[in-house]
């Protein structure tokens, strides 16, 4: 018990007690609403045990006890938000609220399935191609709001929500000018130009799961890279904590904060493409937005903004987003799962509520220590 | 410490389970699951319509409240693993709505072909998926009648039909009007046209607004959300002292052209019966005659029909459209399926 206590009172510890403490209670309330409205939170935590691990309690030592198709489509789930996290996160470094990554997504997608439909190469070449397009459509769209916030200082805020609009209903009308498409959705992408994978998918008993893991892992490296061992990525963080200080520091501020978010919108168009050419094989003309954006805020948020953080929020929001289904089939409704995850955000943005506490804590106990 | 810990939390784990392994009740008669589409299960249309005829089912066979269920897809990225996880715990029916599903069911059921499906409004041709088709043609055909009887009663001689785009599907509904309308009398005018979208009310709007411009009494619009422009048109005319009707389409729409108190613009509705379209194929399944065919819903059994309750329509007319119904679940009517203009 002392060791936990001592863990609690450890300041330079906060920014990991404080989200684990946000998750622990968002649960514990999660569990106190099932128990008043009368469903039961079993059928809750079994269906999330049973999506993060593949592992049914309810049919131990039989042979449906494992299913790794659970875990598969958990993944596929987590791996679009973890790079929309890195996308908020990335700009929020730099002192930047990117809410656009859900529109950098779509143009990133689009551009992913152009490629991948139109091309016709041999996968070795075709599937960097496709890639390659996604990360440069995004962040072209990232661009825009960093030139006008660098040139005109217009608050990327309301850009990036504008442009969110702006990309679903362009994407929207370049997918349906793609031959052969309907108006719901394009024709097949040439599989050369996707990132399926019959090895993953059969590890994984037939899930959907792709190339794309490995794709956000290497984008995590890459973000940790670039924020923690670069002098860019210095001044990046530079800008963020006091921009005239920087400024005053001869760093080109206005040249960051655009570049920041280019590479914000780099990270959400590469999310895109992971569900234009990943979860799916064709491009999708959406009615409206799937809010893979604004996942990414939270798993932003959760992570702390850091590499690592994000990883690990990512898989949490993913494990909650893709246990739906189960948890709808044991007879809790998909709102319980909104509820645990609006929670956690809750209490994260009441962090510094959180470290008073702490704080106030800690110092009783100091005095009663003495 | 860690090591007793560890033991201790994988002993409780393993009692939680035992336990809950006994809680499991034993199966009932017959377990079904729904996915619906983005829209919800509430959207007051396919989902709530398919749903509907479950729950009657399950209330008519005294289904246990736990054999059945739905799962709500947040995006269409869910709706592979929302079908394959109820055919993870090997329900007897497992049951989607709408086209929307074709890609997913085509995957899923493949991958599980000992499990039984239906899906409703599209085809897929797989043994083990029973596909719910609907006689669009025979029930615009009595609206069609309907349309024809309350025109000639305020001395019209024009009718419109507005389709949300041109290809077979739609062609029908058109086909179906058209020989309604000319069944009652030969000489009226059937105006028509496709706004080319389904989701596009401000050309619904401006083509209704056309229609009613060149003299057309009654408007039924195939067109989805685009016909929710055509019935704002026709409220808007009404308000203003003009006397114009909308048919509405799929389900009863009486209620969305309501413009003041109850009165409606909506004279009557052409009604898919996804309930009974589900509730047809649960029994076939109980009573162990489940086939992965196409099943064709059609007026002779119920699956498209016009509302039970039509406040604009009267008795009279009401009698001459059953005669109609008759006439074509016999066999005397053919309603083609080709419209005039294509034949």
């Amino acid at each position: 018990m002392s060791r936990l206590k001592k863990l609690l009172m450890d300041e330079s510890k906060y920014q990991i007690t404080v989200p684990i403490i946000a998750i622990l209670l968002s649960f514990l309330i999660g569990t106190l609403v099932m128990l008043f409205t009368g469903i039961n939170p079993l059928g809750a935590f079994k269906a999330l045990i049973r999506t993060m691990t593949g592992l049914n309690l309810e049919q131990m030592f039989t042979d449906k006890m494992f299913n790794m198709r659970y875990v598969g489509e958990f993944l596929t789930t987590a791996i679009p938000i973890t790079l929309t996290g890195l996308s908020v996160a990335f700009a929020f470094r730099t002192g930047l609220f990117n809410i656009g990554a859900e529109g950098q997504l779509l143009v990133g997608a689009t551009a992913a399935t152009l490629a991948s439909v139109l091309l016709d190469l041999p996968a070795f070449i075709h599937v960097p191609i496709v890639l390659l397009s996604a990360t440069i459509a995004g962040a072209i769209w990232g661009m825009v709001p960093g030139y006008l916030k660098a040139k005109f200082n217009v608050h990327e805020v309301v850009v990036t929500i504008m442009m969110n609009y702006t990309a679903l209903y362009f994407t929207n009308y370049v997918l349906k000018a793609l031959p052969g498409s309907t108006l719901i959705k394009t024709v097949k992408s040439n599989p050369s130009g996707t990132l399926e994978s019959d090895f993953l998918s059969s590890i994984t008993n037939g899930s959907r799961l792709h190339w794309g893991i490995v794709v956000v892992a290497l984008a995590i490296v890459a973000f940790w890279y670039i924020i923690e061992k670069t002098s860019f990525g210095f001044e990046l963080r530079a800008v963020g904590f006091n921009p005239d200080a920087s400024r005053y520091a001869g760093m080109k501020v206005n040249r960051n904060v655009m570049f920041s978010m280019m590479i914000a919108g780099a990270f959400a168009g590469l999310a895109g493409a992971m569900i234009s050419v990943g979860t799916f094989d064709y491009g999708r003309v959406l009615v409206g937005f799937e809010n893979y954006g604004f996942d990414g805020i939270a798993v932003a948020l959760l992570g702390g903004n850091t590499a690592i953080g994000v990883m690990l929020s990512g898989l949490l929001f993913g494990g909650l987003k893709s246990a739906q289904p189960l948890m709808q089939a044991n007879g809790v409704p998909m709102e319980i799962a909104k509820i645990i995850s609006s929670l956690i955000i809750l209490f994260v943005a009441m962090k510094y509520g959180f470290e008073m506490l702490l704080r106030n804590y800690a110092e009783k106990h100091e005095k009663e220590g003495k | 410490m860690g090591k007793n810990t560890i033991k201790l939390v994988l002993v409780l784990m393993l009692v939680v389970a035992m336990l809950s392994g006994c809680a499991q009740s034993t199966a009932g008669d017959m377990t079904i699951g729904l996915v619906t589409d983005i829209g919800g299960i509430d959207d007051k249309s396919f989902n709530q319509g398919t749903w509907e005829g479950i729950v009657r089912f399950a209330e008519d066979n005294n289904l246990a409240e736990d054999d059945y269920k739905y799962i709500q897809s947040e995006s269409d990225a869910d709706y592979l693993p929302n079908l394959e996880t109820f055919s993870d715990s090997g329900l007897d029916l497992i049951v989607a709505p709408g086209f929307l599903f074709f890609d997913a069911m085509t995957e899923v059921a493949a991958k599980y072909p000992e499990q039984k499906y239906l899906l409703i409004d599209s085809v897929v041709d797989a043994s083990n998926v029973a596909s719910a088709v609907f006689a669009e043609h025979e029930g615009s055909f009595l609206v069609g009648v309907a349309a024809a009887l309350k025109a000639q009663d305020a001395g019209k001689d024009t009718v419109a039909f507005l389709g949300g785009m041109d290809f077979d599907l739609i062609q029908k509904f058109e086909a179906g009007f058209e020989a309604g309308v000319y069944a009652v009398d030969p000489n009226m005018t059937v105006l028509v046209d496709y706004a080319g979208a389904f989701n596009d009310a401000q050309k619904g709007q401006t083509i209704a607004a056309k229609f009613y411009d060149q003299g057309a009494y009654v408007i039924y619009h195939a067109a989805g959300g685009t016909g929710n422009g055509a019935i704002k048109e026709a409220k808007d005319r009404v308000i203003n002292g003009e006397d114009v009707w909308v048919i509405g389409v799929d389900k009863d729409q009486y209620s969305d052209g309501i413009y003041e108190g109850e009165k409606s613009v909506i004279l009557t509705s052409m009604m898919k019966r996804v309930d009974v379209a589900a509730y047809t194929v649960a029994e076939k399944v109980l009573n162990g005659e489940f086939t992965g065919d196409t099943l064709v819903f059609s007026l002779a059994n119920g699956g498209v029909s016009i509302p039970a309750e039509n406040p604009n329509l009267t008795a009279e007319w009401t009698a001459t459209i059953q005669e109609f119904s008759d006439k074509v679940v016999s066999g005397e009517i053919v309603v083609p399926v080709l419209p005039v203009r294509l034949q």
